[in-house]
């Protein structure tokens, strides 16, 4: 099944009768009943139901935008009343939680684990699904279970073993000690994604390249990635998104301080919140921690919807 | 066909293959032995102690605990997710008035809506609901005094009575919109003239919802179940964030959270690995089950 390709179409396409129905109608507000349905009470199921969908927006809406402008104001006024709109805006929170509240260090280290994290996994689950996909090999289904498998047992269950093994690697809080690991946890979904996903392609033009004289490995980097495109997007922007989210590996493994992830470092920062914190500063880091995130959805917001959705429906 | 196979297999496959083996393989094979000692993690030697510590775990009063808050999470934020999920996208795309396999006027905006609090990474989340449940200065308790209900306010996350409850409401909070668009595109799968047919055939609205609508949907709802499920089961983070130690009275504790604190914190590491092993007993069996209990219906394709 396809998710949320296509939303928006469905709106627009209704069936022809309806349609007509809605042309011949006086007034857009109050759309009008079609006469084919028998319908008692409607109307008023129908504005009950707006106001339970507008309720939901709001309570998806109004945390956040309580978090950003409670971003803006001194300490004084978070104590206050939590529905007051600050009478300065303090920009110099943003500042304050990037520097002394190390928000700045973390979103550092959060993009270089992240990044590195990303394209290694991208490249070393393209090439397993690859093989996998276009090959038959002895172990070639164990390796391929061996991968699905890993998406059925809790990461918490590898947590203590997985502790020591870094640990006696000497990777402990080290950046590429936390890229191997957010790769090694992302590699099963994203191979079993990509395998059905280049199980699907057509392999006509890799055949006429092999004949031309090219070998396997220029066919899989010049003909067979960029035909994949769009699973390789999906699926990056899946594991973007769970690698920016990623607390309890980095909680367990990353543990120097001067390395810690955003999240790592929010929450450590929160839990220390006293009477005399600096509570503005912690919302801004908040507002900086969503930013990358929100904005990334507004931007690619049907693209994202997919790419989860699709997670959930192979 | 076969150029060069063989080295692009090798090549292709060694360093994965050596990372996930490292690293994901090995621990999780590892779980399964060191669940069967009393490592304290800083010996070398890891002393053997059989069942012991499922033995043990059986008879830990905090384990049953954090067994059962899993077990309310299992039922009740399925259930409410699910069902919320299942009304607003069937408000959205099959209940709108000009026409009954439409949705309302602005849904595209309302999922778009509906999703943001699930994209949100879930420490930005948990930490977002300490502050609007916190007693000083949090949302909740203050717009409750605005509205004249200060009477309801609570330390939701200090009182044991209600302190669960708040960190399941922040569960389905962050998941619905997640599950509006998963079967809002489910929805829009299901061809419309299935949905005219009905309609010639004189069924009304709330018909065609529970005789169409949501039997076509079985296999999402089942698939959500699933992830629900499995997140019930786990919860960590925002578990961790939101009440780091358990709770007042261990009445939040869940059992990721119990495995982290032995491990980490009481350095009892292989008690906390037995409660890994326990915890995805739990979630095999719950997929299993799951899959099971659909096996003998058909698929439906269109």
């Amino acid at each position: 099944m396809k998710t949320s390709t296509h939303p928006t179409q469905a709106d627009a396409s209704l069936p022809s009768p309806t349609r007509q129905e809605h042309d011949r109608a006086p007034k857009p507000t109050t759309p009008p009943t079609p006469p084919l349905i028998k319908r008692v009470g409607a109307p008023a199921a129908t504005g009950a139901t707006h106001a339970l969908l507008v309720l939901w927006a709001l309570l998806s809406t109004v945390p956040l935008l309580w978090a950003l402008i409670s971003a803006f104001k001194d300490n004084r006024e978070l104590f206050g009343n939590p529905w007051q709109l600050p009478s300065t805006w303090h920009a110099d929170n943003f500042t304050r939680a990037w520097s002394r509240a190390s928000i700045g260090d973390y979103f550092v280290n959060t993009l270089i684990v992240v990044l590195g994290s990303l394209v290694l996994t991208m490249v070393l689950g393209s090439m397993v699904a690859y093989v996998l996909a276009r090959f038959t090999f002895p172990g070639c289904r164990l390796i391929y279970y061996a991968f699905v498998a890993g998406m059925a047992f809790p990461v918490v269950l590898a947590l203590v073993p997985l502790f020591f093994v870094v640990k006696n690697l000497g990777l402990l809080g080290s950046y590429h000690g936390m890229i191997l690991v957010y790769t090694a946890y992302a590699l099963p979904f994203t191979v079993f994604f990509l395998t059905s996903f280049f199980r699907t392609l057509p392999t006509a033009v890799a055949e006429a390249a092999l004949i031309d004289g090219a070998s396997q490995e220029a066919i899989f980097f010049r003909v067979m990635l960029p035909m994949a495109k769009p699973g390789l997007l999906s699926v990056g922007i899946f594991n973007f998104l769970g690698m920016w989210n990623q607390y309890l590996l980095p909680v367990a493994l990353n543990t120097d301080r001067d390395k810690y992830v955003l999240s790592q470092g929010l929450a450590n920062l929160a839990s220390q919140q006293g009477y005399e914190a600096d509570w503005s500063a912690l919302f801004a880091g908040l507002v900086i921690a969503a930013v990358p995130v929100i904005g990334l959805y507004l931007a690619l917001q049907r693209r994202i919807q997919a790419g989860l959705t699709v997670g959930m429906l192979k | 066909m076969n150029h060069g196979k063989t080295r692009i297999i090798l090549l292709f496959l060694a360093l994965p293959l050596a990372l996930y083996g490292a690293l994901v393989v090995s621990p999780y094979a590892q779980a399964f032995s060191i669940s069967l000692t009393s490592w304290s993690g800083f010996t070398a030697d890891k002393p053997f102690v059989g069942f012991d510590n499922f033995q043990r775990l059986f008879q830990d009063p905090d384990f049953w605990q954090a067994l059962g808050h899993n077990g309310l999470l299992l039922l009740v934020v399925p259930l409410v997710t699910i069902a919320l999920g299942l009304f607003f996208a069937a408000m959205l795309n099959v209940g709108g008035s000009d026409g009954k396999v439409a949705g309302v006027r602005g849904s595209a905006l309302y999922r778009r809506v509906y999703f943001l609090p699930h994209i949100l990474p879930v420490v930005i989340t948990a930490i977002l609901w300490q502050f609007i449940y916190n007693p000083q200065i949090g949302l909740l308790n203050g717009g409750l005094d605005a509205i004249g209900l200060g009477g309801l306010a609570h330390t939701w996350l200090g009182d044991p009575a209600v302190a669960l409850w708040s960190l399941i409401a922040v569960m389905v909070w962050a998941g619905v919109g997640f599950y509006v668009v998963l079967f809002s595109a489910a929805m829009q799968s299901i061809p419309r003239d299935i949905f005219e047919a009905a309609e010639l055939d004189g069924a009304g609205r709330f018909q065609t919802l529970t005789r169409i609508t949501l039997p076509l949907l079985r296999e999402s709802v089942q698939v959500a179940w699933i992830y629900l499920g499995i997140h019930a089961l786990d919860a960590f983070a925002l578990f961790m964030v939101l009440t780091p130690t358990g709770g007042p009275d261990n009445s939040t504790m869940v059992l990721s959270q119990y495995l982290y604190l032995s491990a980490f914190g009481n350095g009892k590491f292989g008690y906390a690995t037995a409660i890994g092993v326990m915890l995805s007993l739990l979630s095999l069996l719950l997929t299993a089950l799951t899959f099971r209990g659909s096996r003998d219906k058909n698929t439906i394709e269109f």
